[in-house]
């Protein structure tokens, strides 16, 4: 990870306001932000750990712990709850046999809240591994625990 | 015979791409759009022909052949003279659904860069003035005249500017600006350069929220091709990171400069000590996008339209269980009621609108007697709400009002930045009254005698029973928010009704008068209208039928 961050901050700067873009760049080549990483970034942009963690925690989208091998993202803002998201949220929990907010203890799913993702006429919607999906039903988590399994 | 298809991520979710993939499959030029705007007729399918552009939708991947020979059953006829669409006033987003987004060659042929080549003939006093003419007003929500803005910040002696886009469009029910980045990006960064030749500024950000992944990378792209047309200027997209905050301007300032997204107290004004703590034009996406119109068809022509002191049109968004939900670029002035059964078809449930919340999580709650209000931004606060991002969120008779007050206070309680004591500690403890008020009301059942004999109550019962289940996760034993929302002895509190109703009231007015920005201070909004027009849902009598209707 040192020789990655290295590389990141030869090629974009190592200037304060390249904190958020560097945490995204670790994340999307690690898969999340390990605690051991911290004084690492903070060396590199010549922050304290204490600046970069609470960077790192302030920000939901920052994990610092590994995610499920697929990642859902289920809305749960007004406009999806309008349209029944509270009963998807439930029957998603079932069906994928994870709570919201927790990783499946097999590691194969992360089900995950988001608030809004823009498409707030055609909810309840999802993000299933970066892909957007709407008007989620039944029939919709059924491919969806599909999916997963595969 | 070109095939128009949109690429935005509403179309996509709605399986656009396979349907694209279907045409270019049989052999036809398939060009990818933004969305049109009409997510009902979503994925829409457009033919070019001699007549122009006809639509079908939704169309499915099984369906080329019917299109192509003219006899799918979902055939709209010519796009622009569907009733959704001919009664738009499209200033901002004449071309969103109609053009390739990143071709600069479309753009340029529907008018683009004209206003930017307009405004550089001009010197930056004058583009300032023509803004100021137009009446513009900021259109994130807070409606501040854009013009006046953008002169506090050519005025301020600096060496460095900077224009900041504010594309943290997290509000529930808005989605406009997300349709603008991918439908039409070049007119963003066309009204960005404006504002920078203007003020002075040579450098600019887009801070999009991460939640918008296909928006990001449109920007990024269409900022590549247009570099060398807005040079000397420099553009570049930041992304956020899923904190809801960011899209107050402060706050958006401190995530682009590396550090939480924490709100700063004002003044200083971000206008004089913003970005890097130079003068810094910070604008709504909508607010900029309006400015290549101003400048290219003049002040007058953008001010003619309106209503009072809101000039202009304003794409409004028609969100939740709404039956043609969308996006409607209209003048000022349409009355609510217009926008959500006229426009919006009702619910899409079919079931009788019972509210709607306008302006996002921080916006009240109407019921349909106040359909009558116009759409502007002072009818909006004199009735004790706001327009915030023009998002109409609709609500159909199944709703619960006393979980979304509950809501409003959960979401400010997640999404706080913590920096001012109403708003980090007055959500909590909102969730916690109205958890006590939802616990001392009387049961869901009594309050909907009738249910029993309405063969659509099963699925209002489900419903209820999610929310029940909901609410139980989160009572505290473990629940996300955890115990800190228990944290007083219950023996100690008055868990009567109108001890807790008026305690709640009180908490709010803390929360709108003492909080930092307007998270914490618009919050009450959602919470005090559902109390004033649904007390029913509290455990308080209902408001007499004529109130009502």
């Amino acid at each position: 990870m040192e020789e990655f961050i290295e590389g990141w901050t030869a090629r974009h700067g190592a200037t304060r306001d390249q904190l958020l873009p560097l945490l995204h760049a670790v994340q999307e080549e690690a898969g999340y932000v390990a605690d051991a990483v911290v004084p690492v970034i903070a060396r590199a942009l010549n922050l304290s750990r204490a600046d970069v963690h609470g960077v790192v925690t302030f920000y939901h989208d920052f994990r610092r712990t590994p995610a499920g091998r697929h990642v859902v993202k289920l809305c749960r803002a007004e406009s999806c709850q309008a349209r029944g998201g509270a009963a998807i949220e439930a029957a998603a929990a079932q069906r994928l046999g994870v709570a919201m907010g927790e990783t499946r203890g097999d590691g194969a799913i992360s089900l995950e809240p988001v608030y809004c993702l823009g498409l707030c006429a055609v909810g309840p919607n999802a993000l299933v591994d970066g892909r957007p999906v709407a008007r989620i039903d039944g029939a919709a988590l059924d491919r969806i625990a599909a999916e997963v399994a595969a | 015979m070109k095939i128009y298809v949109s690429r935005d991520m509403a179309s996509v979710a709605l399986g656009a791409d396979a349907v694209a993939q279907a045409f270019a499959d049989a052999g036809r030029e398939v060009i990818r759009t933004g969305s049109r705007g009409l997510f009902s007729i979503e994925p829409l399918v457009e033919v070019e022909t001699a007549q122009g552009r006809i639509g079908y939708g939704p169309v499915g991947p099984g369906d080329v052949a019917a299109v192509l020979d003219g006899s799918h059953a979902n055939r709209l006829g010519p796009v622009d003279q569907h009733p959704f669409f001919a009664g738009q006033q499209r200033f901002t987003f004449a071309r969103c659904g109609v053009i390739d987004p990143v071709s600069l060659t479309e753009y340029a042929a529907q008018d683009g860069w004209k206003g930017l080549e307009a405004a550089r003939a001009m010197t930056p006093q004058a583009v300032v003035d023509a803004v100021k003419a137009s009446g513009l007003r900021g259109r994130g929500g807070a409606g501040f005249p854009t013009g006046i803005k953008w002169q506090t910040v050519l005025d301020a002696p600096a060496g460095d500017k900077y224009i900041v886009c504010n594309a943290d469009e997290g509000d529930s029910g808005t989605f406009a600006d997300r349709m603008l980045m991918e439908g039409d990006p070049y007119c963003l960064i066309e009204g960005m350069a404006i504002a920078a030749h203007a003020v002075g500024a040579r450098h600019g950000y887009i801070y999009i929220r991460s939640e918008y992944p296909f928006a990001i990378a449109t920007m990024r792209l269409a900022i590549d091709h247009a570099a060398h047309l807005i040079a000397p200027f420099t553009l570049e997209v930041r992304e956020g990171a899923g904190a809801y905050v960011c899209g107050e301007e402060t706050a958006l300032l401190d995530s682009i400069e590396g550090k939480r997204g924490q709100v700063r107290a004002k003044p200083p004004l971000p206008a004089l000590k913003g970005l890097f703590g130079q003068p810094t034009v910070i604008n709504n996406v909508l607010s900029l996008a309006a400015v290549p119109f101003i400048l290219a068809e003049g002040a007058e022509a953008y001010a003619a339209v309106g209503f009072g002191r809101s000039r202009g049109t304003m794409p409004v968004q028609l969100a939740g269980n709404v039956r043609h939900g969308g996006l409607y670029e209209i003048g000022f002035g349409i009355t609510l009621g217009e926008l959500v059964n006229d426009v919006g078809g009702g619910t899409a449930s079919g079931r009788p609108v019972r509210a709607v919340q306008v302006g996002g999580p921080l916006g009240a709650y109407f019921p349909p007697s106040m359909f009558h209000l116009p759409f502007d931004y002072e009818a909006f606060a004199a009735a004790g709400g706001l327009i915030g991002h023009a998002g109409i969120t609709v609500f159909d008779d199944s709703v619960d009002m006393a979980h979304m007050a509950r809501f409003a206070m959960e979401f400010c309680a997640a999404e706080s930045c913590g920096k001012c004591t109403p708003c980090r500690i007055g959500s909590t403890r909102g969730v916690e009254i109205v958890d006590r008020i939802m616990a001392a009301r009387p049961s869901i059942s009594r309050r909907h005698p009738d249910e029993s004999q309405d063969p659509e109550s099963r699925n209002a019962r489900l419903d209820d029973a999610a929310l029940d289940a909901d609410f139980r996760q989160h009572d505290g034993k473990g629940g996300y928010l955890g115990k800190a929302l228990y944290s007083r002895a219950p023996s100690r509190i008055d868990t009567s009704l109108d001890a807790q109703t008026t305690l709640l009231r009180d908490l709010c007015d803390t929360m709108k008068y003492g909080s930092l920005c307007a998270l914490g201070g618009f919050t009450p909004y959602p919470v005090l209208s559902a109390l004033d027009y649904f007390p029913e849902d509290f455990g308080a009598p209902a408001p007499l039928k004529e109130a009502a209707e």
